[in-house]
């Protein structure tokens, strides 16, 4: 025993050591994730962000840089307060506030004193930099507006949310991701890839050298520079006519689908967005829930389309072959059905056909047509889902699909929309029940880009591209199959030329005869919208929305345009006259009709949206 | 002299050199940065390191020369010697990380203790050897513990625990040499109360011995001892339970209450206390099956273990070589102690013997105690890891202590 203790002892220690380390080096492998977290820094590359230019080449977003002045407490050593505070324009109280907050953070790791800097006050800092040990300038990359317009087209960059982080491995907390517009539908394009190295870090969290002499490390790869269908000229124009007024003004080039404006009013400068104010600005606008500048009206309001939804059933009725050109319908001042009902309309010649039906924008003429259309079949059912399959095939009632992040279906009403309401089959519905239809208000609603996108599918005769903002990734032309096939609708070409004729005599000799812009034939047509909002649960009738379409040349369209403006009153008040300059704009490049461009800029709805606001009753419509 | 180079035992010498070698290799990871130029460069810790090998190598020759009787006859002097040279540091010290145990020349510090164990082993193994002593005789085991605890007394309040607790080896020799058997038993016993008083408080300990004590004496097979002995090893344990608990929580800093505690599993602070030992645990623990590679620890080069070149050096053998490394190094050490007691059994001289089975215990006692911290199953007591740690005296120290045997081994036929 006594000769043999030690030999036990010493084997036992020598066997529970080796079981020990196979225990932490072998089986438990929560270690080696450890090691890594402990000792090993991720650190990314971002790369510059994607430029964007419009149509014609003009650079419209770039970045800039941005200088964060950094600090890193321990490092600091005792300078001139009084003259840092002076570049930087801060108080002493609040450097030395800031100092204190980075100490607390860490002493060792650098801090933001100063986000943002300017490159003005970057340019005098610069120089002086050199007197301020532990403080150093820390480059970024910002986003750079060559443009005041466009705001809610482009879209902004923000700091990832959290949701966002947890979706999508790429992103990490701090990040910075493109919001809404082009910024948000094209992100990945946009952003690049960023590229990584592997720091190894010591016990003091300090860099001491790439990791394994960076052989995991990769290169940022730089965003893709986009070409967008956008035409700055025509949108800032459309911007300026659209001041202190709201709505939303959409241009599409027929022949390609692309979006040539995308107009919201009201809108904001989009370079707010960027920098030390952007947070407060960003507020400004989320808070302000009256005029709603963040609300892109253009691709998310849902507004009665009115008389310009006429053409569509016209080009139903003949589809269906249920009316013909030629046929007449008199009107007397409106429309009567059922029991002594009425659907008022405006003094004009009567009896009318079809042209001068729509040139007129007589109610009456397309009260006659829809119920033939809807009577057709043997049932309502039937007849209104035949109507709805028809606008369907124009993009209504759906989502587009166009490649901007937002927006809204619209709505087509069907029989089981109808069925539901009138609870079907307890209580019958008929034709007569749906006749708001007719002149597009009550259940039909449409966005702004819908009812370009339907005027340009008018333009083409027939077919259309899915509108798109996007035309050049790196200068080489998408090749998207959304945007490249033609999508036809579902009313022969041949019916198209009498409704076009109709819109073309809208100019010559109907209800937007005032509004002709001289060497070019347009052909559009008006519309006046009813429309109600709540005012302490009670329903109010505001003044009549002004919408107008339009397309020019009528032959070999280049331009097709919707306008809404809110509480406009009559069509061609407001979205008529803007309608035209913008076509004036867009094909001669200059104005001729300065009378009504005087008339737009001079003019403003401010007084007709407090009304509601105003507590007092108030008269519409004047 | 070519007569003994033969019989030197090269086994151990090659052993030693191996261990010294692997220790550089891994100081010398441990050390780097980025201001290196090569491997003489004495200003980083590795250079210096790689000196005091080199000087070592002279020693060993020097060591090696010496008549073997050189060692026993001046024992007494060199112990008394050695006895001045700890006291001293307390008038002439200096102090580095605490401790005030090191005597400062120029730019070199010299640790005293490091030597005063190889001083103790030489005088007890003289004293024992003494032809009048005998080690079942009360009043020479008290003087054989007079030797020992003398030098463990002076370094205690340097404060140096460590250096203190490593004279606990030197019952290895005197049980070999026939110190009761019940200095053992109550020895674990007393161990066994103190940890498991720790664990579970003194009143449950009382209850359990209580409960033990009563179950031994019903059911043993002779009548004596009787009741009373019993019943005193019943109250000097749980006495002891009570003592112990109140040392340990009255007496004790905070930071040993700290250290048992995170061995005991009771407490987890990886930030404070228990920073050293979760970051020797990751290092280790990352290394797999064969390590990161040379050089190439993460935790290493960041330096997140502390003291990672002296006390915790086996945290980069276990990050860098990974199992089968570690198993190499734990393998060497248990193969050289057993070599060294193999040794000790041979020898004619009871000298001898006792000054092998005193080196075997530091050894024993320093490796245990070394890795069971570095590996988080032992407290956090700051020893070094022999052959191994960076610092000359602690090379030295063992060099010397592994040498003298080495030499008395090699001439223990030519006695007499």
């Amino acid at each position: 025993m006594r000769k043999i203790l030690l030999y036990i002892i010493i084997i036992t220690s020598g066997i529970l050591f080796l079981a020990r380390l196979f225990y932490l080096q072998i089986l438990d492998d929560s270690f080696v994730g450890r090691s890594e977290n402990n000792a090993i820094k991720v650190v990314y590359d971002y790369p510059q962000r994607g430029f964007i230019f419009d149509r014609n080449g003009e650079l419209l977003v770039s970045n800039q840089p941005s200088y964060d002045v950094m600090v890193i407490p321990r490092n600091v050593k005792p300078f001139d307060t009084t003259e840092l505070c002076r570049i930087l324009s801060i108080t002493q109280e609040q450097l030395v506030e800031r100092l204190d907050k980075a100490k607390i953070y860490s002493p060792r790791l650098p801090s933001v004193v100063i986000p943002q800097l300017t490159k003005s006050e970057y340019a005098y800092l610069g120089e002086k930099m050199r007197n301020y040990e532990g403080f150093y300038i820390q480059k970024r990359s910002l986003r750079d507006y060559h443009t005041q317009h466009g705001a809610s087209l482009l879209g902004f960059i923000s700091e990832v949310n959290q949701r966002k982080v947890n979706e999508d491995p790429y992103y990490l907390s701090g990040d910075l991701i493109g919001n809404t517009g082009i910024e948000g539908f094209y992100e990945e394009l946009l952003r690049g890839v960023k590229g990584v190295k592997y720091i190894q870090k010591d016990r003091f969290n300090r860099d001491i050298g790439a990791y394994k002499g960076g052989i995991y490390d990769t290169l940022p790869k730089k965003g893709k520079d986009l070409t967008i269908t956008i035409d700055a000229e025509l949108q800032k124009y459309g911007e300026i006519l659209m001041e202190n007024k709201r709505g939303g003004i959409v241009a599409i080039e027929p022949a390609t689908g692309e979006i040539l404006a995308l107009i919201s009013a009201p809108t904001y400068d989009p370079s707010i967005l960027v920098g030390r104010q952007r947070s407060r600005n960003y507020t400004e606008l989320y808070y302000d829930s009256i005029a709603n500048p963040l609300y892109n009206r253009s691709l998310l309001a849902e507004y009665p389309p009115g008389s310009p939804f006429k053409v569509v059933n016209a080009l139903i009725g003949l589809q269906e072959g249920v009316v013909d050109t030629h046929d007449r319908f008199s009107c007397h001042g409106g429309y009567f059905y059922g029991r002594g009902r009425k659907m008022g309309c405006h003094p004009h010649a009567s009896p009318l056909d079809m042209i001068p039906g729509i040139a007129q924008s007589c109610n009456a003429y397309f009260a006659n047509v829809y119920r033939r259309i809807i009577e057709k079949y043997p049932t309502p059912q039937e007849g209104v889902d035949t109507w709805a399959n028809h606008l369907k095939s124009f993009g209504l009632g759906d989502y587009l699909g166009s490649d901007l992040s937002t927006g809204r279906p619209g709505k087509i009403p069907t029989s089981k929309y109808y069925n539901a309401i009138y609870d079907y089959p307890t209580y019958k519905w008929f034709s007569t029940a749906t006749l708001s239809n007719a002149i597009g208000q009550g259940e039909v609603l449409m966005t702004p880009i819908q009812l370009a996108n339907m005027t340009a599918a008018i333009a083409n005769r027939g077919w259309f591209y899915t509108p798109h903002v996007l035309k050049e990734i790196e200068g080489v032309g998408i090749k998207e199959k959304e945007f490249t096939e033609k999508k036809h609708t579902t009313i022969d070409p041949k019916h198209f030329e009498a409704v076009v004729e109709g819109m073309h005599q809208v100019y010559k000799a109907g209800t937007a005869s005032a509004l002709q812009i001289p060497d070019i034939e347009i052909a559009g047509k008006t519309g006046t919208a009813e429309n109600f909002t709540k005012i302490d649960g009670k329903r109010v009738q505001l003044t009549d929305h002004s919408i107008f379409i339009a397309f020019a040349p009528v032959e070999n369209p280049k331009i097709a345009i919707a306008v809404f403006v809110e509480n406009g009153y009559w069509g061609g008040r407001y979205a008529g006259r803007i309608a035209g300059l913008m076509i004036e704009k867009y094909i001669k490049g200059e104005i001729t009709r300065k009378d009504m461009e005087n008339w737009i800029l001079t003019h403003s709805l401010e007084d007709e949206y407090a009304k509601p606001f105003s507590g007092e009753p108030f008269r519409i419509n004047q | 002299m070519s007569k003994t180079i033969s019989q030197f035992d090269w086994l151990s010498i090659l052993i030693y050199f191996l261990l010294v070698i692997i220790g550089w290799v891994n100081i010398y990871s441990a050390s780097l940065d980025d201001t290196a130029t090569g491997i003489f460069d004495f200003s980083q810790i590795y250079g210096k390191q790689l000196l005091w090998i080199i000087l070592s190598v002279f020693l060993i020759v020097i060591l090696l020369s010496l008549e073997s009787k050189f060692y026993e006859r001046f024992s007494s002097i060199i112990y008394i010697f050695s006895l001045i040279s700890i006291l001293g540091l307390f008038f002439f010290g200096k102090t580095i990380n605490g401790a005030t145990s090191w005597y400062a020349f120029g730019g070199f510090s010299i640790q005293p203790a490091e030597f005063a164990k190889v001083a103790t082993a030489l005088a007890l193994s003289k004293f024992i050897s003494d032809i009048q002593t005998n080690m079942k005789n009360l009043g020479d085991q008290f003087k054989a513990f007079i030797i020992i605890a003398l030098p463990a007394l002076i370094i205690l309040p340097q404060p140096d625990a460590g250096s203190a607790m490593v004279y606990a080896a030197f019952f290895f020799p005197l049980y070999r040499e026939g110190l009761s058997g019940v200095y053992l038993i109550a020895g674990a016993i007393g161990v066994l109360v103190f940890v498991l008083t720790l664990v579970f408080g003194p009143v449950w300990v009382a209850l359990g011995s209580t409960a033990v004590v009563l179950f031994l004496y019903f059911f043993r097979k002779k009548k004596r001892p009787g009741a009373i002995a019993y019943l005193s090893i019943l109250i000097v344990a749980v006495a002891l339970s009570f003592s112990v608990d109140y040392i340990f929580q009255n007496i004790f800093e905070q930071r040993h209450r700290d250290r048992f505690n995170i061995v005991l599993g009771k407490e987890v602070d990886n930030r404070g206390i228990g920073y050293n030992t979760n970051q020797s645990e990751i290092a280790i623990g990352s290394g797999s099956w064969f390590g990161k590679g040379w050089t190439e620890g993460t935790q290493t080069k960041g330096n997140f273990v502390p003291e990672q070149h002296t006390d915790y050096i086996f945290s980069t053998v276990g990050e860098e070589w990974g199992f089968i490394g570690s198993s190499v190094v734990v393998f060497l050490f248990v193969f050289l102690m057993l070599r060294i007691i193999h040794l000790a059994e041979r020898q004619k001289s009871q000298f001898n013997r006792v000054y092998g089975y005193s080196l075997a215990g530091i050894l024993f006692i320093h490796f245990f105690v070394n890795i069971g911290m570095v590996i988080g199953i032992f407290p956090t007591v700051g020893i070094p890891l022999p052959f191994f740690s960076y610092g000359g005296s602690g090379l030295w120290g063992f060099t010397i202590l592994l040498f003298i045997f080495i030499k008395l081994d090699a001439e223990r036929m030519s006695f007499w």
